[in-house]
């Protein structure tokens, strides 16, 4: 059986793997390699220029900065975001008061609240952005005007024009747009531990907590590591960077409170006509990202459970 | 729903197989949409259509068959007035196809590879969020010298160049070093401080012409609960709009023309600090709207169409832009910025005037004769009234307003050029240094100053020490006034 397992499995993903070697191998190559060129990105002709880039990007404030931003994001939001998904994925199917014929049950009104989390993730970013944007706006924004409105009229803050504050304001954005996914797909996993764990463990006594780490979290735990992944790609890429450039001042403000390193890429390249600069930022921020799933990798490796 | 791990076996799982192709994916996504962008190809051929013979109709010798492409900006000026413009070439070449238009907001995303692929049109208004960075363009020549077009007969009055229907400026604006002209910039901005004629009778004070004065009709507005100052506190490089010819009034031309040139200790002028403490009172004071610092430009100026402050600083585009917010009754003017003291170097009426809607021609375009011949036609008198008169902007064109109706805010600018005379200043910092002036001058460095977390000699060391970098960078490309 184990005798030619290999050739079996690529046979059947030749195809594949060669449209990823096209579409995602090469691009990587092909960057790594303007990475070490002083290419414009506007013009055909460049040249090499050895390791000056690296060395030039080392020194750089802004891209230290932008990284540890990064860094920030990759961090906190995961943690956060798959926390809060989990509460209340746990409260909506596990959560409520006994009823009669179910060990357990969902809080009251639970299948409603799943549609009012799941809302904001069929809206795009872009549009979530630029609704927070208008939330955020210090005149008349929907929070200074609530803050006004409960007579808090001394705190009013400037919120993305603060650079103590826009960032979180930021991180809220990204938690909010993305939380009612996994609130879904964790719920869909609950769904699938058999009931009588539960009612195993009521009739030995346990309360919400305890059945929350010593049956849920063990058995859901395949899949909070894919969210915890999936959360990663969405900190470290495309969305932080749409957000920070749709809200933020500047963007990347104020005074360079915001800047992320996909959005130091985005504007090496394409405002500043950088190119190759770019590319080498874009190496760190694969640097960064490998990193990142090795840890994420490590850390997640448990005994699994079979039932 | 079981779980199998391939623990037994020493094959690959199911489980391991998605989590590492997951990994990969993870590693992929974020940066693959960013480098993938990156990709050049070969120049493209170098081939060019025939000239045409030269006549006094045809000046510039344009092939009388060969087609024409143009990429128009379609942003706050829309795309109209060129497609006007066209008619007009299709009419002068009835011979030649009809001139293939496109207009876009993403002129980058467009034309980008085209450049890299040695294939561009023939004229482009490298114009908006997603300009191509002019400074690369010329230093890698991809631009085509303008000055035939320039020496041609002007198209309303053969005995006149093109160069001398110009506004003040605009010409010299299209130079980087030595006399080539690479781009033609057509629209023509007055920056300042903008106000509402309304809003200033109704605390019966007119523009005020000092700063002493500035100071006290703000503090009367205070009084009454109204701010002085606002601005687009996301994008504070609104500020220098009225700052530079501030500062320029106050020390003269030298002092910007320093700033532009990057010179050690530029900043450092008494002139730069007088400015930025005359501003940074307008926030010790409180004369600037609350939340100023977390506003767009739309909500900025909404708030000041609204009357919740006197003075934004801007350009001439806000009445298009604002158009949708302004009241009926707000007559909205411009500005020159108040005089500091007697002691300053130039007269009040001092502006900063400069040519909008930068029009190239590529060096590489297969028809670069009809692309200028375009930009003539664009340049003359009835081209231009049509501009002005559908986009409420002035034209680099210096005229073309006599006969048309004005409104307040355009009106005003005709004035305050005419009051100005020749103390037009034009710093060149936002076309020259697009990052210096926008991400580190106007946003860490004036931006901070104005919120109130940093004071003017602090905010000038660090601007200070931005330019000092940038002067040092060789990655950039460095210009001088000539």
């Amino acid at each position: 059986m184990q005798h030619g397992k290999y050739r079996f499995i690529a046979g059947f993903l030749v195809v594949p793997l060669a449209l990823y070697a096209i579409f995602v191998i090469w691009p990587f190559v092909q960057s790594i390699y303007y990475s070490f060129t002083d290419w414009t990105g506007l013009s055909p002709d460049f040249t090499m220029v050895g390791f000056d880039n690296y060395s030039r990007m080392l020194d750089d404030d802004i891209f230290w900065k932008s990284l540890q931003h990064s860094v920030l994001l990759a961090l906190l939001l995961p943690l956060v975001t798959l926390g809060l998904a989990l509460f209340f994925a746990f409260m909506l199917n596990v959560g409520g008061r006994r009823r009669k014929n179910a060990a357990v049950a969902g809080v009251r009104g639970s299948s409603f609240y799943k549609i009012a989390y799941f809302f904001p993730q069929v809206l795009s970013i872009v549009i979530v952005a630029l609704l927070f944007q208008f939330a955020f706006n210090p005149t008349s924004g929907m929070l200074n005007s609530t803050l006004k409105a409960v007579g808090l009229r001394s705190l009013q803050p400037d919120w993305l024009g603060d650079p103590d504050l826009a960032l979180y304001c930021v991180m809220v954005v990204l938690i909010w747009s993305t939380v009612g996914f996994f609130v879904v797909l964790f719920s869909a996993g609950m769904a699938s531990i058999p009931k009588d764990f539960y009612e195993a463990a009521l009739l030995d006594g346990a309360d919400r907590i305890t059945t929350f780490f010593k049956i849920t979290l063990p058995l859901l735990w395949d899949t909070v590591q894919s969210g915890w992944v999936y959360m990663g790609i969405l900190a470290l890429g495309v969305e932080a960077f749409t957000a920070v450039q749709v809200m933020t001042v500047g963007p990347g403000g104020p005074d360079y409170s915001t800047t992320v390193l996909p959005l130091y890429v985005y504007q090496t390249a394409f405002r500043d006509a950088q190119a190759g600069y770019a590319t080498t930022i874009g190496v760190g921020l694969l640097i960064v990202t490998m990193l990142f799933a090795g840890i994420v990798m490590r850390l997640g490796r448990r005994e699994r459970l079979e039932f | 729903m079981g779980s199998t791990s391939g623990r037994t076996n020493e094959g690959l799982g199911r489980r391991d197989v998605i989590k590492r192709s997951a990994a990969l994916g993870l590693i992929a996504v974020p940066t693959m949409s960013f480098l993938s962008a990156c990709a050049s190809s070969d120049s493209g051929s170098d081939e060019k259509v025939e000239k045409g013979t030269k006549s006094a109709k045809n000046p510039l010798g344009v092939n009388e068959t060969a087609a024409l492409e143009v990429v128009i900006f379609n942003g706050g000026f829309g795309e109209q007035y060129a497609i006007d413009a066209e008619k007009k070439y299709n009419a002068a070449f009835p011979k030649a196809p009809k001139v293939k238009h496109a207009a876009t907001e993403k002129i980058q995303s467009t034309l980008q590879p085209r450049f890299n692929g040695g294939t561009p049109p023939d004229l482009i208004d490298n114009s908006g969020a997603e300009q191509m960075d002019m400074g690369v363009l010329v230093g890698k020549k991809q631009l085509a010298d303008l000055t035939p077009l320039m020496d041609a007969p002007s198209y309303d009055d053969p005995s006149k160049k093109v160069r001398d229907t110009l506004r003040p400026g605009v010409l010299e604006m299209g130079q980087f070093d030595g006399d080539p002209v690479w781009i033609m910039y057509y629209a023509y901005t007055v920056y300042g401080v903008w106000y509402s004629q309304t809003n200033l009778e109704k605390l019966d004070a007119a523009y005020p012409e000092t700063w002493d004065d500035m100071l006290a009709l703000c503090e009367k507005a205070k009084k009454k609960g109204i701010a002085g100052w606002t601005y687009p506190g996301k994008y504070p490089y609104y500020l220098p709009f009225s700052l530079y010819p501030f500062i320029g009034k106050i020390g003269g031309r030298e002092v910007l023309d320093k700033i532009d040139n990057l010179e050690p200790n530029a900043w450092k002028d008494p002139a730069v600090k007088a400015a930025f403490e005359a501003y940074y009172e307008l926030f010790k004071k409180g004369y600037i709207l609350k939340g100023t610092p977390g506003l767009t430009h739309i909500q900025s100026q909404t708030e000041w169409t609204k009357g919740k402050a006197l003075f934004i600083p801007n350009g001439s585009w806000v009445e298009n832009e604002a158009a949708p917010t302004t009241p009926e009754d707000f007559k909205m003017m411009v500005g020159a910025p108040s005089s500091l003291d007697a002691s300053d170097k130039l007269p009040f009426g001092t502006i900063w005037a400069s040519g909008g809607e930068p029009f190239v021609v590529p060096a590489k375009a297969k028809n670069p004769e009809g692309g200028m011949e375009q930009l003539r036609i664009m340049l003359s008198e009835e081209s231009s009234k049509n501009f002005t008169k559908s986009v409420k902007s002035l034209s680099a064109f210096n005229g073309g307003t006599d006969g048309l109706t004005l409104s307040t805010a355009m009106q005003s600018g005709v004035d305050v050029l005419k009051q100005a005379g020749d103390n037009v200043v034009n710093p060149r910092m936002q076309d020259w240094y697009v990052k210096l002036q926008k991400e580190q001058i106007g946003i860490a460095g004036i931006g901070e100053m104005m919120a109130g977390r940093a004071t003017p000699a602090e905010t000038i060391k660090k601007i200070q020490a931005f330019a000092d970098a940038a002067a040092k960078d060789q990655s950039i490309k460095h210009y001088k006034h000539q």
